[in-house]
């Protein structure tokens, strides 16, 4: 069976003020994610209603086909999630903290110890394993309760604003740990604030604003609809980009809408079309002799779809 | 569909085993505690106090038999190291989730609520219960120094009724508890409640207004104190006092069956609330 997320006519209100409007959104398959939109645009919210933290007010969530509210323990076996940035007793160590959450979820006793070891490790937090949770720092909590979501092997993974309070290598690595569950084909349904972390390690947006849903498709189709110029990738050469061969040759390859030099060796391409064009473009690029090194999709792009859906925040 | 209490689901144990574990791992949370050093050295204290106080003193109220001792004793105090305990246990056990954020950690995860809440509450009857052991001990040790074996029989069912009233208490401040998402205020008010407004009420309503206060659980917990009396109290009585007859006072006192129904209700309608409001509050 898929694994599936599904949002139904999913509503939240608070007094006169409607954090998620009838909502539909069914996710399902393996694959990431991202939940993009403002600050109070409905994200945590349905977050949390997705693991049981509130109630909605209509509408159901279902995970894998179950009830999360009548249903918790059957629709959350299968998931690991990390909501805002929670609390762990502070007299508890990482391993004993994540050793309960082992015991509740059914870990087999014989493996507890290794996957407890094995998912602080993958965040860094394996020296600190049996030292006194009080005493660390917020990014430190933040790493353990990223393995306390990854502890049991979940087959969807909730993670909401998973990079908040890390430094630079924990967002980077919060990004490795997010690529190695597509890899091991997980659901991972991810809100965040950062487009670059959403372009990076996500195969599918959905962007909601004002509890709305204004768009849930894959990134490339996305970015082609919704950013006005198409896609749009950076591209790295190993040797300098003369301002002649941009200008008179890369400009005018066809689909290409713009070539802007970033700096001397990268530049940013902007198409219309989806992947086919952009391997045009490449094998084009290739036969400039510059010495093609890397390309990526530009967060830009996605900024560029963001910034025309989303017209104003609260 | 109705989740199972015993069986598991998708490998996930059933409720009463992630009751049990909830209490296993809050109970080491409590016992390493701060809080729970701070209520030993409390009572330590005032056991210390005691020792000293009726070994130099020697008082005749303390001395005159073995349930004067007792009495004197354990009744005076025990109240107020249940009702300690209960606040430093209880007082924040639900709302600390909510204020602390501890439960963004607990909650997302295949694990009722009433299990949470149950687990809590079962570990914190059972710090309770090591603090209250402490201090049965340190009372039978001196009981012992001053009157070897005898043991009055009332003793051991004051004993009882205190842990009785433990969970009692211990209902209230975890329906408190929920009842706010503060820590501080569900401390607060309890302690208030607790230490100052029900006796207020209790001398208010029965003094004056002549009518029996079997409302306030701390009425109910009286038994504690008055089955070390011999003979028991009298359910109700009068005393006047001033000049030509005065002012009459009536004074109830809760006979032991009505002191226990008190403390049941008090227990089972505070904690069945609590879980109720556990269940519906939301992590905001």
């Amino acid at each position: 069976m898929k694994s599936s997320i599904e949002a139904v006519n999913l509503s939240k209100k608070y007094g006169s003020f409607t954090a998620l409007s009838d909502l539909n959104l069914k996710i399902e398959g393996s694959k990431c994610v991202g939940f993009l939109g403002p600050n109070g645009a409905g994200k945590t919210t349905t977050l949390k209603i997705f693991t049981d933290l509130i109630r909605a007010t209509s509408g159901e969530a279902l995970i894998n086909g179950m009830n999360v509210h009548t249903h918790k323990k059957q629709a959350l076996a299968s998931v690991g999630a990390l909501v805002e940035t929670p609390e762990i007793y502070p007299s508890l160590t990482p391993r004993e903290a994540l050793m309960m959450l082992a015991e509740q979820r059914g870990v087999p006793r014989a493996e507890r110890n290794k996957k407890i070891e094995e998912a602080l490790s993958e965040v860094q937090m394996g020296e600190w394993i049996d030292k006194r949770v009080g005493k660390f720092s917020k990014g430190m909590k933040q790493r353990v309760s990223v393995a306390s979501a990854l502890l049991s092997d979940p087959t969807i993974v909730l993670l909401d604003e998973p990079s908040t309070g890390l430094d630079p290598r924990g967002m980077s690595e919060v990004r490795q740990i997010v690529k190695a569950l597509k890899n091991k084909k997980r659901l991972v349904f991810m809100s965040s604030h950062l487009l670059s972390e959403v372009s990076e390690v996500c195969d599918e947006v959905a962007i909601i604003d004002h509890g709305k849903l204004l768009v849930y498709d894959t990134l490339s189709k996305v970015t082609e609809k919704f950013s006005g110029v198409g896609n749009v990738i950076d591209v790295g050469f190993s040797r300098p980009i003369q301002d002649v061969l941009v200008s008179k040759t890369i400009s005018f390859l066809g689909d290409v809408v713009s070539a802007e030099k970033m700096d001397d060796r990268n530049l940013r391409i902007r198409f219309n079309g989806g992947p086919e064009a952009q391997e045009r473009i490449l094998a084009e690029l290739v036969k400039t002799n510059m010495g093609v090194l890397s390309c990526r999709p530009a967060s830009s792009a996605l900024e560029d779809v963001y910034l025309n859906l989303v017209k104003d925040t609260m | 569909m109705t989740e199972s209490q015993f069986t598991d689901i998708g490998g996930v144990p059933g409720s009463l085993t992630q009751t049990g574990i909830t209490l296993k791992y809050t109970f080491l949370d409590y016992f390493r505690s701060r809080r729970f050093y701070i209520l030993l050295s409390i009572t330590l204290l005032i056991s210390a106090l005691l020792t000293v106080l009726v070994g130099y003193y020697r008082p005749a109220s303390f001395l005159s038999s073995d349930l004067s001792f007792y009495s004197s004793w354990w009744g005076n105090s025990v109240t107020y190291i249940v009702i300690l305990s209960g606040i430093f246990f209880g007082g924040d056990a639900i709302s600390g989730e909510f204020q602390n954020k501890t439960g963004y950690f607990i909650i997302p995860n295949p694990v009722r609520r009433s299990s949470v809440y149950i687990g809590k509450w079962l570990a914190a009857f059972i710090a309770s219960s090591v603090i209250l052991m402490l201090f049965t001990a340190i009372t039978l040790s001196n009981g012992l120094y001053y009157f070897g074996l005898n043991i009055p029989y009332q003793f051991f069912e004051s004993v009882l009724f205190a842990w009785f009233y433990l969970a009692g208490v211990m209902g209230f401040t975890f329906f408190f508890s929920s009842l706010f998402k503060s820590g501080s205020y569900s401390i607060l008010v309890t302690a208030i409640l607790f230490l100052f407004a029900f006796t207020l009420v209790q001398t208010l309503v029965s003094s004056l207004v002549q009518i029996e206060p079997w409302f306030l659980v701390t009425y109910g917990a009286e038994i504690i104190g008055n089955v070390l009396k011999s003979p028991y109290p009298a359910h109700v009585s009068t005393a006047s006092f001033g000049p030509g007859g005065g002012t009459t006072f009536t004074v109830y006192n809760a006979t032991i069956p009505e002191g226990l129904a008190i403390i049941a209700v008090y227990c089972v309608a505070t904690a069945v609330l609590g879980l109720i409001l556990f269940e519906r509050k939301e992590f905001n």
